[in-house]
């Protein structure tokens, strides 16, 4: 597949009509797949492969800003790209998308956590992942090291191509709101403990702002001295949470579940479940909606019925058990 | 605050200027009793209500934060407190689902004539935070022990 | 850092006997930012205020905290005193510790403690203040009024007699409305036109009044003061400076197949009509679906006929655009669709008719020139059966019918029964009714006489069932009274059909961004004590289009919204309101959903070139009119960013506040 994008690639940047591509070339390790904008001379770096897990939609909007480029989507990554334009934030006009073909992405982590150490390379033989350590080739499947995202998958299709390369694979499995659901049937105490272990490992490096498309502030209030909450030096204890409950609430409607939040977090708290737990309370009381499923919606938090639910309903609907 | 004291909960309300905030007027022209524990902050409307307010106030040690606006139908900008009871909704429930005990935050709708729904409402809402006691969980979520 | 003034009020004994004034003055001295803070006995007095004003000057102060009552009750008195000492109005917080701390406590301890956090926390807030000021706009000196039915002409008139320019629209080829259509008027038997013609001619001779007809708003922008509308002038291929309206061209027509919708479609009108004798403008319109030239490109009749030359086959519709500073909503009303309740047989038979097509009938111009007659026959009817509520005052639940009551059925009924009876004293009059609902000027003085004088016969109950047996209609209904079945086998039926908004309702509702109950009816800004006006600003409300009302209702509200919108285009310009959104343009992601939630319409984006030490260059940021909006806050809700900020209420005085509160 990466061939057939390149070539389609070299076909479309030889118009002079795009500045570049933004797509992700090898990283340091085996598992590294590196963001960038590619122009036509270095589209040999391009590449494409079970790595690529990561949603380029972000860096569109400082990158088509005033240019026109091409952007490789996968069809996941087609949510946020649609949510940022419907926020204006990346002109829909300046950006050629080809949705790229998807069967669910591999987390590295999970292959070394695996047990599997000395890692030298990786290649793909259909389901099957052959890894080269220096102690031999290991097989594994590629189902049992998806990320996470992956097992919540929002489907094959591409909400927003101009072409598509490549088939694509639902990958969900079972209720994606499994975990939630479970929080949902602790105590408030276990719920409390399990978020207090969590977040206790938050190290605040940012990098689940940095990484979520709805995060895509000019400047977030977290960082502007001016906005009376800007975050100092000598944080307190409770800052750390305002963070997180402020962020989830902040992209509440406009989450499209990526989960690059959860992903890109060093410390493995598994941040997307805030947002998840706001996803399912939206659908459950305001009808089904799904952020960036096409330009232009309205979403359920700027949006009302004469016959919403009170804020009480949150205790009818089995809270602070 | 002096320390010797029994503890007391420390309740901020967040009163639409329309209509809560003429109701706890009127509770106080009807010399309708509620305990001296709730402050009143006067907003434009129930939709000024920023959710970092809420937490402003917990992170600052309040006990209880309650949000009184005009009742459905009613809001004075037309559509200001359905924003509102969505947005808090959101947030109550969020909140609920990381253990925060659901009784510290409260919407009620109270109009300017409802003097005596107001004085009610406070002394139920202190009752509540009174019996959940001091609000220690939102700080200590950041630190296990 | 500011210097800061407390003024502690005793209120004589309501704040002095629960809090210790002097003790909060004292405790306030020790605030950051204070340099004065005093007691007195009655700072809303002259020689309070005289003492605020003094410090002020002596102390240099750059704001002032008054600890006093509700500031819903002297917040506006402060704000004078502080300008009149050179401060700027917003630079005054006040601390209510009457309403709520001295009144609802009785410990004096409590008391004086709640009393200084209240202060700590207006002082907290107050340096965070920002002088303000309230921005102005200029007024466009001419209104529109959407309607030429009796409200619109009466608001018209109003308003042009107090000099200022006035466009009506009417959506049909005559203004002149529902009250056009009626025979006579309650409860003083007047003849309707009679009353309404002259009213038309009035405004038709106005110089300020301009009468655009066969137009509709096309769409809307700007706000109070300053609006800018685009009307469509639909074609009706006459040339309305030429036709004289001599009505040869009505004649010759040979297309008869077209429904008079003045006569409530009971005839037929050619293709080219004038609605009636009276309209105005007395101009012909072309209904092109029904006429033969537009049809097969053939006749051309009435453009041989036209001496004047005024038939203009390729005439196009016109859009005309041009400023307001108010618009009125004179929209009016329907009789809801008598079709749905055909348990009173209204599709299977022509003899059942709703009220409106009754008026029609006993109508002197009518179909029927005023002749009583059954439509099916033409015959003369001897029994004559009136059912009330036929779609009003039905449960929120109900699959049709109104919830509200309609309130004109009971008197216009009444009218009815009393015509028909007064004409033709050999016609049985029957009333089905729930209520008689007859609250007004010489109302029910006017009912007794139907029934006392007239003979009408009123039976308390509902009709339940209307059949067509043969050429009768047998009605069925329940009379509660006596407890028992009602049988009548009548010659004619007459529906007292619910009236609902026109169609047009929700349309421009939403053009206007002015908010509407669930029934279409227009909401007012206060039911009890702004009734004429919109919560938009700049719009006002005549007639039914803001719920049912008869005639004399009408044109009093009519004239009610005259003095709401001569009022306003007297001033030259508007002061705005000083707290108004205003969006940090440094950190203005432009993503739009501020917009959506503006309840006023008061925020658009544009590009702006933005120069800040992180970002030079052109970004789409939101912008806020400050003209229009009125300060609820909700779009710094939505502003993830915190760009969008509320003066007067900010973000970081909300928080200072909360801080003094809980410190």
């Amino acid at each position: 597949m990466q061939e057939m994008i390149v070539n389609r690639l070299r076909e479309l940047l030889a118009s002079g009509d795009y500045a570049g591509v933004i797509g992700w070339s090898k990283g340091e390790t085996p598992f590294d797949r590196t963001p960038g904008l590619f122009t036509e001379k270095d589209l040999d770096r391009l590449c494409y492969d079970s790595f690529c897990g990561s949603n380029l939609s972000k860096y569109l909007i400082a990158n088509a800003k005033d240019k026109k480029v091409i952007a490789l989507l996968k069809p996941c990554d087609c949510y946020s790209f649609n949510q940022m334009c419907t926020e204006h934030r990346i002109q829909r006009e300046n950006v050629y998308v080809i949705g790229v073909g998807c069967k669910g992405k591999i987390d590295g982590e999970k292959i070394r956590n695996g047990g599997i150490k000395g890692i030298t390379g990786v290649s793909e033989e259909g389901d099957l992942l052959k890894i080269e350590t220096l102690y031999g080739e290991k097989e594994i499947s590629r189902k049992d090291v998806l990320l996470d995202k992956c097992l919540s998958c929002k489907g094959k299709e591409h909400k927003c191509a101009d072409e598509v390369i490549g088939e694509s694979e639902d990958t969900s499995v079972g209720n994606k709101y499994e975990l939630v659901e479970k929080l949902d049937a602790m105590t408030p105490e276990e719920r409390f403990e399990f978020w207090r272990g969590e977040l206790s490992k938050c190290i605040r490096c940012n990098a689940c702002r940095n990484a979520c498309p709805a995060c895509s502030c000019i400047k977030c209030v977290f960082d502007n001295p001016k906005s009376g909450v800007e975050n100092k030096a000598a944080a307190d204890d409770f800052e750390e949470n305002l963070f997180h409950i402020i962020r989830a609430y902040h992209v509440a409607g406009r989450c499209t579940d990526c989960g690059e939040c959860s992903r890109a977090c060093p410390q493995g708290i598994p941040l997307h479940l805030l947002n998840r737990k706001i996803i399912k309370d939206i659908n459950e009381l305001y009808g089904d909606y799904q952020a960036g499923e096409e330009i232009g919606q309205r979403h359920p938090l700027t949006d009302f019925t004469f016959e919403d639910d009170e804020p009480s309903v949150v205790e009818r609907r089995g809270g602070g058990k | 605050m002096s320390v010797n004291k029994e503890w007391t909960p420390n309740i901020v309300a967040f009163c639409c200027n329309w209509c809560s905030y003429a109701g706890a007027d009127l509770a106080g022209s009807g010399r309708m009793n509620y305990p001296a524990n709730v402050k009143i902050i006067r907003i434009p409307c129930s939709c000024r209500l920023n959710p970092m307010f809420v937490l402003r106030a917990f992170q600052r040690g309040a006990d209880g934060v309650i949000l009184c606006g005009c009742h459905p139908g009613d809001c004075h900008y037309s559509t200001g407190n359905y924003y509102a009871r969505r947005r808090m909704t959101v947030l109550f429930s969020l909140l609920d689902f990381m253990g925060i005990e659901r009784g510290r935050t409260r919407v009620e709708w109270v109009s300017a004539a409802e003097g005596a729904k107001f004085a009610a409402t406070m002394n139920d809402f202190v009752k509540t935070v009174t019996e959940l006691g001091e609000n220690k969980k939102l700080g200590d979520l950041r630190c296990k022990k | 850092m500011q210097k800061i003034g407390v003024f502690v009020c005793w209120c004589g004994s309501n704040i002095a006997a629960t809090v210790d004034v002097k003790a909060v003055a004292e405790a306030l001295k020790d605030e950051a930012g204070v340099v004065f803070s005093t007691d007195y006995q009655y700072m809303c007095s002259e020689n309070g205020q005289a003492m605020i004003r003094q410090a002020i000057k002596d102390y240099g102060l750059t704001g002032i905290v008054v600890c006093s009552c509700s500031p819903r009750m002297h917040e506006a008195t402060f704000r004078k005193t502080a300008v009149s000492a050179g401060l700027n109005p917003y630079m005054v917080e006040i601390a209510n510790i009457r309403e709520q701390c001295s009144w609802i406590h009785k410990d004096m301890a409590e008391g004086t403690e709640k009393a200084i956090v209240l202060a700590r926390a207006a002082v907290a807030k107050l340096h965070r203040n920002a002088p303000l000021t309230a921005g102005t706009s200029p007024v466009t000196k001419r209104a529109l009024v959407i309607g030429g039915g009796i409200a619109g002409i009466q608001t018209a008139l109003d308003v042009a007699d107090a000099g200022f320019e006035v466009d009506i629209v009417e959506k049909s080829p005559t203004i002149g409305g529902r009250m056009a259509q009626l025979d006579k008027t309650f409860p003083t038997l007047d003849c309707s036109a009679c009353i309404l013609t002259p009213k038309m001619v009035e405004a038709a001779q106005h110089e300020k009044i301009n009468i655009i007809s066969y137009a509709e708003l096309e769409s809307l922008s700007g706000f109070v003061g300053n609006f800018t509308a685009t009307i469509r002038k639909k074609a009706r291929y006459i040339d309305e400076d030429k036709c004289s309206g001599c009505g040869v061209c009505t004649e010759k027509c040979p297309s008869r197949k077209g429904l008079d919708d003045f006569n409530m479609r009971l005839n037929k009108r050619g293709a080219v009509y004038i609605p009636f004798a009276q309209a105005i403008p007395n101009v012909a319109v072309i209904d092109a679906d029904q006429c033969i030239h537009f049809r097969t490109g053939k006749c051309g009749l009435c453009q041989k006929n036209c001496s004047a030359g005024a038939i203009d086959f390729e005439q196009k519709d016109q859009l005309i655009e041009r400023q307001y500073g108010a618009i009125v909503v004179a929209t009016g009303f329907k009789p809801i669709d008598a079709s749905q309740f055909n348990e009173y047989a209204y599709n299977d038979s022509p003899d059942v008719v709703t009220s409106l097509e009754f008026e029609r009938i006993m109508n002197a111009a009518g179909p029927t020139k005023g002749q009583l007659v059954r439509p099916s026959d033409l015959e003369h009817p001897h029994e004559i059966v009136f059912i009330q509520c036929v779609g009003s005052r039905c449960s929120e639940d109900a699959e049709k019918g109104k919830p509200y009551c309609s309130k004109i059925c009971c008197m216009y009924t009444a009218k009815h029964a009393m015509l028909v009876r007064e004409k033709y004293p050999d016609v049985n009059v029957h009333v089905f009714y729930i209520d008689a609902r007859t609250p007004g000027k010489n109302f029910d003085e006017f009912y007794r006489r139907a029934v006392e004088q007239y003979g009408v016969d009123y039976i308390k109950g509902m009709v339940g069932k209307v059949s067509v047996e043969g050429k009768k209609l047998h009605v069925q209904g329940s009379d509660l009274l006596n407890g028992e079945q009602v049988h009548i086998n009548a010659d004619m039926v007459v529906l007292a059909t619910a009236i609902e908004p026109d169609p047009t309702a929700r349309s421009l509702g939403t053009m206007l961004t002015a908010s509407m109950d669930t029934n279409d009816f227009f909401t007012e800004a206060h039911p009890k004590l702004r009734p004429v006006e919109s919560p938009t600003a700049g719009v006002f409300l005549s007639g039914v289009a803001q719920g049912p009302k008869d005639i004399p209702e009408t044109v009093a509200q009519a004239g009610a919204a005259a003095a709401k919108v001569i009022g306003l285009l007297a001033k030259n310009e508007l002061t705005c309101n000083a707290c108004v959104a205003h969006a940090n343009e440094a950190v203005c992601n432009g993503c739009s959903q501020c917009e959506r939630v503006c309840p006023y319409g008061a925020i658009t984006y544009e590009d702006r070139e933005i120069r800040t030490p992180e970002f030079r260059g052109v970004r789409r940021i939101a912008t806020v009119n400050e003209a229009v909006c009125q300060g609820c806050g909700a779009c710094t809700v939505t502003c993830p960013s915190g760009a969008m900020d509320l003066k007067g209420f900010t973000n970081r005085q909300i928080m200072s506040e909360v801080d003094a509160i809980c410190r």
